[in-house]
């Protein structure tokens, strides 16, 4: 193949404050290649894309493309040099269409023609097999079909160089091997590819090279082929970690939470969540598994007194006095009113669980704060609390009056689970909660997870990595399109089963008329 | 792209969000002073092109415009007070991020209640009754006109901005017709009903207004720092979701901050009326509503910062009339200057939270 260098970077530096994100960097990507960005979370990967793209600019150090060294001050800059990153989070207009969303912003001194853009964009998504309708307002899109947006943006601006930053994430399966025969195809076009991950498996099967950060420093940068993952883990964390989830057989297990029959309706009138039934033991994690947006944090919602149900019941079972209260149609505060003591770690951690700017301290008595009869507030107690969960979490944070925003993902997602389990729940659900984090803290997360588990908490785990469900949860639930549609052993579970009936959009009631063990 | 234009240069500077690593706040009052000396050197040099006039010595008239005589120092800290009590009021709202733009209206009708209360009332009760039924109704009156856009908010959602501002007019409308029919032979004045006001202590007319505004301001800075309802303001004006996660009922909260923020409202008309004025008309409370936006946002809702950043204002306002008088200048150019001020009072903030990195010298050195 012609190995020519599209992107080159000597030494790059940038200092926020006291913190080094990225000291010293050296990276090249190749034309006609995809190079992984590998690192945990915190390691620079995000700091040292968003200086190529025109968001930061560098302390010191060069980059040069084509061979000639560059100054990027502005992601115009950047799109003259013809990089184009796709970012996390979207930025398009919502009531634009594709085609409108693709062109904003250019000023090529032609003329306006929306029809001329729709048969450009047409052609981009023919030469890469893409599948999109140039004509489709975003409001109405998909996530994956407002990311194939961002991307033919980029295209559309003749980028040569695409950076993505995290592209999966918010993807199916099927969605993510879309993007990927996309991706190999604009390869083989020539166009150079950094794509910023962490997940392994797709690093193996994706790119041709990876490049490893550790905590701002570029460790190595390896062939795909020549490496394993535990090389790539061990380059990334620094040194040998196990990957295996300890996980006990459930003790005492005793029924907890039986939900049955539940049914929701969304503003719009689409069932949202469709006759689901199922129990949550003591002393056992039962998994949620399902494509994202299938109802798994409707039904989250439901349970924690948010959502409006429109039929079906949740009967908790109290351990304390085995009394059964329905928590249909109550408010969080009446659940908790009952003496149902349910701790809940939701999917939107600092839109939901946490405020942001309030620091630890503030954020720890959230849900402890009426406490006692006084009109003010007690934030002796809070403050002790967040000084332990600080130390026994291990939450990389100045102090506990920090806003919370301040912090890095994984250390905000333990200021979250810290209080959630601080507050001895009987009933322990969490969504999502190791997204964005990197191994380290995802098993640090797995652990007090299982730990609350062998305190006889019945956990429930809605997660989106089958291998992590497979491993640590006792029983999986399958859910798709709003209906159970299996549960499963997870001693026993085998992960083609579980993608089968991720996909599946019959509930095992219909199926046999039986009943969710 | 031209050739020439080609060559590797960094640009001048480069603008950074100081984002986690703040200044300390001893750097930040520096900053701020180093604006007020920039604005006056600024405010000298305009007003020695436009008037010719020594700008020291219009200071100085601005300084003893404030602060000259023991009737103007009264005067400044009586102004300090109405304009504080109000910031104060519209606090709690802005905290909640409920923009309440109608604290105007709220003392208005304060002040509304209380001239009803002198003038129906008035002789006809012992006077310490006729005083507590004028502070009950004041409050209730400024917390009945902050709760009607509250439960509109709560309940159907509407735009608070609009409908408090609204309810302004309402409130200046209701004084029009009330004082036409109070005041005597179709004059629509109202003549000082001084014989009801509030208590004088010693010969301070001011005395009283200032100690309740004082006491507000302590109070209101621990019930917002302190107390559980101040804490579910914070949580309700940051994020909703999380408010509602946690079982707050943000219903019940913004009608609860409304009273709250509309019953201080309700004290400045009082203030207003029963404490200084003793009569009442359409611009008893002077645009003040609006003003104590600004002392809020200043103070970046620190109650104590607003003790601050009212005076600044009232200073400003006092210091620029005394000059117009003194100089016999148009009025206008102590504008201008009062907006030059503020101008580089509010721009410098933007030092204080973004830093400047210059373009390092040389290749390899870093720049600070």
């Amino acid at each position: 193949m012609d190995k020519k260098i599209a992107l080159e970077l000597k030494g790059i530096t940038k200092v926020f404050g006291k913190i080094t994100a990225n000291n010293n960097v050296d990276l090249d990507v190749y034309k006609g290649e995809i190079l992984a960005l590998l690192g945990e979370n915190g390691s620079g990967k995000t700091t040292l894309m968003n200086m190529i793209s025109g968001i930061y600019y560098p302390d010191s150090g060069q980059i040069f493309v084509d061979g000639e060294e560059v100054i990027i001050s502005s992601p115009k800059d950047s799109f003259k040099y013809k990089i184009g990153m796709i970012h996390q989070h979207f930025k398009l207009v919502d009531v634009f269409s594709a085609a409108e969303n693709i062109i904003l912003g250019i000023n090529d001194g032609k003329k306006y023609s929306i029809a001329e853009t729709n048969a450009r964009v047409l052609e981009i998504t023919e030469r890469y097999g893409f599948n999109i309708d140039p004509k489709k307002k975003i409001y109405e899109m998909s996530v994956s079909e407002k990311q194939t947006v961002e991307i033919i943006k980029v295209l559309y601006r003749g980028a040569d160089i695409l950076i993505l930053d995290e592209p999966t994430a918010v993807l199916t399966p099927q969605e993510t091997e879309k993007l990927f025969a996309v991706l190999r195809r604009m390869r083989d076009d020539g166009k150079a590819i950094i794509i910023i991950t962490h997940k392994m498996h797709e690093v193996l099967s994706l790119t041709d090279r990876v490049a490893v950060l550790r905590k701002g420093e570029h460790i190595a940068t390896v062939n795909t082929k020549e490496t394993t993952v535990s090389e790539l883990t061990e380059m990334m964390v620094g040194k040998k970690i196990s990957l295996n989830i300890e996980r006990s057989e459930p003790k005492n297990s005793c029924d907890r939470l039986v939900v049955s029959n539940l049914n929701c309706v969304s503003h719009e009138g689409v069932k949202i969540l469709d006759n689901v039934s199922f129990t949550a033991r003591s002393g056992e994690i039962l998994g949620i598994a399902g494509i994202a947006g299938s109802g798994q944090r409707e039904l989250l919602e439901a349970i924690a007194g948010l959502q409006h149900i429109d039929s079906g019941k949740i009967l908790y079972h109290n351990p304390k006095n085995d009394e059964v209260v329905d928590l249909r149609d109550k408010t969080p505060l009446q659940i908790r009113d009952l003496g149902v003591r349910l701790s809940f770690v939701p999917e939107d951690r600092l839109g939901m669980g946490l405020v942001g700017d309030m620091d630890i301290t503030d954020n720890m008595m959230l849900r402890s704060y009426r406490k006692g009869h006084s009109i003010f507030l007690d934030r002796k107690a809070p403050k002790n609390l967040a000084q332990e969960i600080i130390k026994s979490l291990e939450i990389v944070t100045p102090g506990t009056s920090t806003p919370v925003r301040r912090l890095s993902g994984g250390n905000i997602q333990k200021v979250l689970v810290g209080r959630e389990i601080a507050a001895a729940p009987s009933v322990l659900m969490a969504a999502y909660p190791v997204r964005g984090l990197d191994i380290n803290s995802s098993y640090t997360i797995y652990n007090l997870l299982t730990a609350q588990k062998e305190r006889g908490v019945a956990v429930i785990f809605v997660g989106e990595d089958l291998d992590v469900l497979i491993e640590l949860c006792d029983r999986i639930l399958v859910i798709g399109s709003g209906k159970v549609t299996g549960i499963v052993d997870g001693r026993n579970a085998v992960k083609e089963e579980i993608g089968v009936l991720m996909t599946k959009t019959t509930s095992i009631d219909e199926e046999n008329g039986g009943v969710a063990i | 792209m031209n050739k020439t234009e080609k060559i590797k240069r960094e640009p001048l500077f480069h603008i950074v969000n100081r984002g986690r690593d703040a200044i300390p706040w001893w750097k930040g009052m520096l900053i701020r002073a180093a604006a007020i000396v920039f604005a006056l050197a600024v405010c000298a040099v305009i007003m020695v092109i436009l008037t010719k006039e020594n700008p020291i010595e219009i200071y100085k008239t601005m300084f003893d415009g404030a602060f000259g005589t023991e009737r103007r120092k009264w005067k400044l800290l009586q102004e300090i007070a109405v304009l504080l009590c109000i910031s104060l009021a519209v606090t709690p709202a802005f905290k909640m991020q409920f923009w309440n733009i109608g604290a105007e209206g709220q003392a208005l009708v304060g002040g509304l209640a209380t001239a009803a209360c002198m003038f129906y009332i008035g002789g006809k009760v012992p006077q310490g009754m006729l005083i507590i039924i004028m502070v009950a109704a004041s409050i209730v009156a400024g917390a009945i006109w902050a709760l009607i856009p509250a439960v509109f908010k709560a309940v159907w959602n509407t735009n608070e901005t609009l409908f408090t501002l609204m309810m302004n007019y309402i409130a200046i409308q209701l004084v029009d017709v009330f004082v036409n029919i109070w005041a005597k032979n179709g004059s629509a004045v109202l003549s000082p009903m001084s014989e009801y006001g509030l208590p004088i202590i010693g010969d301070k007319k001011y005395l009283l207004n200032v100690i309740i505004v004082a006491a507000l301001t302590v109070g209101m800075y621990i019930y917002l720092k302190y107390s559980k309802q101040g804490y579910e303001i914070s949580v309700v004006g940051q994020s909703e979701k999380t408010a509602k996660y946690i079982g707050i009922s943000v219903k019940k909260v913004i009608i609860r901050t409304m009273l709250v923020s509309g019953a201080v409202c309700g004290i400045a008309g009082l203030i207003l009326v029963g404490g200084t004025n003793h009569n009442i008309n359409t611009n008893t409370v002077g645009g003040n509503g609006f003003t104590a936006i600004m002392v809020s946002w200043l103070a970046k809702f620190n109650p104590i910062f607003m003790i601050l950043t009212a005076f600044m204002i009232v200073f400003l306002d006092l210091g620029a009339s005394h000059v117009t008088a003194m100089f016999r200048i148009s009025s206008d150019i102590c504008d201008i200057m009062i907006g030059i001020i503020l101008f580089f009072i509010i721009g410098c903030e933007f030092f204080i939270n973004y830093k400047l990195k210059f373009r390092s010298f040389g290749k390899g050195g870093e720049a600070k």
